[in-house]
């Protein structure tokens, strides 16, 4: 599925970068109802890791009450070059991957 | 034969005394205090809750409860020794009280999450983080929303 990343390409050593993810995905609470009354099964996005060179630095768990389309921002300390790995995971299996890189000087 | 008056009144009388109106009870569509209470509790158990060191910038009004955007900040120097574990974000009147929980760590460097969220009512939202030392602090904001998100029917 698309999803948006936005990491900075370059940094120095140290620096506090954001990181700012937005992915596709309807996020449906399970609390609405069609118009002949029937209950719309829950399907969101539960969990979203983010690791770099391998290591967890950020991890959410999400709720219904998060937006269609997670949007999700966050920082992080530049250590060295390398790469982010990104994770959503969901209801009904649903499982997606983005990665980023950044070159540390 | 229609129904003459004192024919109707003993018949709504005697249902009356039967006592036979059926009591109806609905879990409630909307959380409540309660459920509030009891899912902070749920991350926090018995530690107390401080006011202060979390800052919950959210628009105080939004015209559509169905993409709010929160930030949630902390004070805190970000170092190995003194960090924050987690920032939980609460509701009062969703029909879940959870919003989201970030976990965060000394790499992460500055202890700020934004994300966007659903609201279902003109309510309060609440932010707590989870320090190093296993404190906790909070924060609260009230919203007014105008049109509310989760419930509506799907078209």
């Amino acid at each position: 599925m698309a999803a948006l990343i936005n990491v900075p390409t370059k940094a120095k050593r140290g620096d506090i970068i954001e990181i700012r993810t937005l992915t596709s995905h309807i996020m449906e609470t399970g609390f609405r109802h069609t118009a002949d009354g029937r209950l719309v099964p829950r399907d969101i996005i539960t969990s979203f890791t983010c690791r770099y060179n391998g290591s967890e630095i950020f991890r959410a768990d999400l709720f219904p009450a998060i937006a269609a389309n997670p949007y999700l921002s966050f920082f992080t300390v530049a250590k060295e070059s390398g790469k982010f790995e990104f994770e959503w995971i969901g209801d009904n299996g649903y499982s997606s991957t983005a990665s980023a890189s950044i070159t540390v000087e | 034969m229609p129904t003459t008056r004192r024919q109707f009144l003993s018949l709504a009388g005697g249902v009356t005394a039967a006592g036979t109106i059926p009591i109806v009870t609905l879990r409630p569509l909307e959380a409540t205090p309660a459920m509030l209470t009891a899912a902070i509790r749920n991350v926090v158990g018995e530690a107390p809750i401080r006011t202060g060191k979390v800052k919950l910038d959210i628009p105080p009004l939004v015209e559509n409860g169905n993409t709010v955007p929160v930030t949630v900040s902390v004070t805190s120097p970000m170092t190995a020794d003194d960090y924050v574990k987690s920032i939980h974000v609460f509701n009062e009147k969703n029909p879940q009280p959870n919003i989201g929980n970030f976990y965060l760590n000394p790499a992460s460097g500055r202890a700020q999450v934004s994300t966007r969220i659903r609201l279902a009512d003109t309510q309060k939202v609440v932010a707590i983080a989870r320090l190093s030392d296993d404190t906790f602090w909070q924060v609260t904001a009230d919203v007014v929303v105008t049109l509310a998100a989760c419930t509506e029917e799907m078209n």
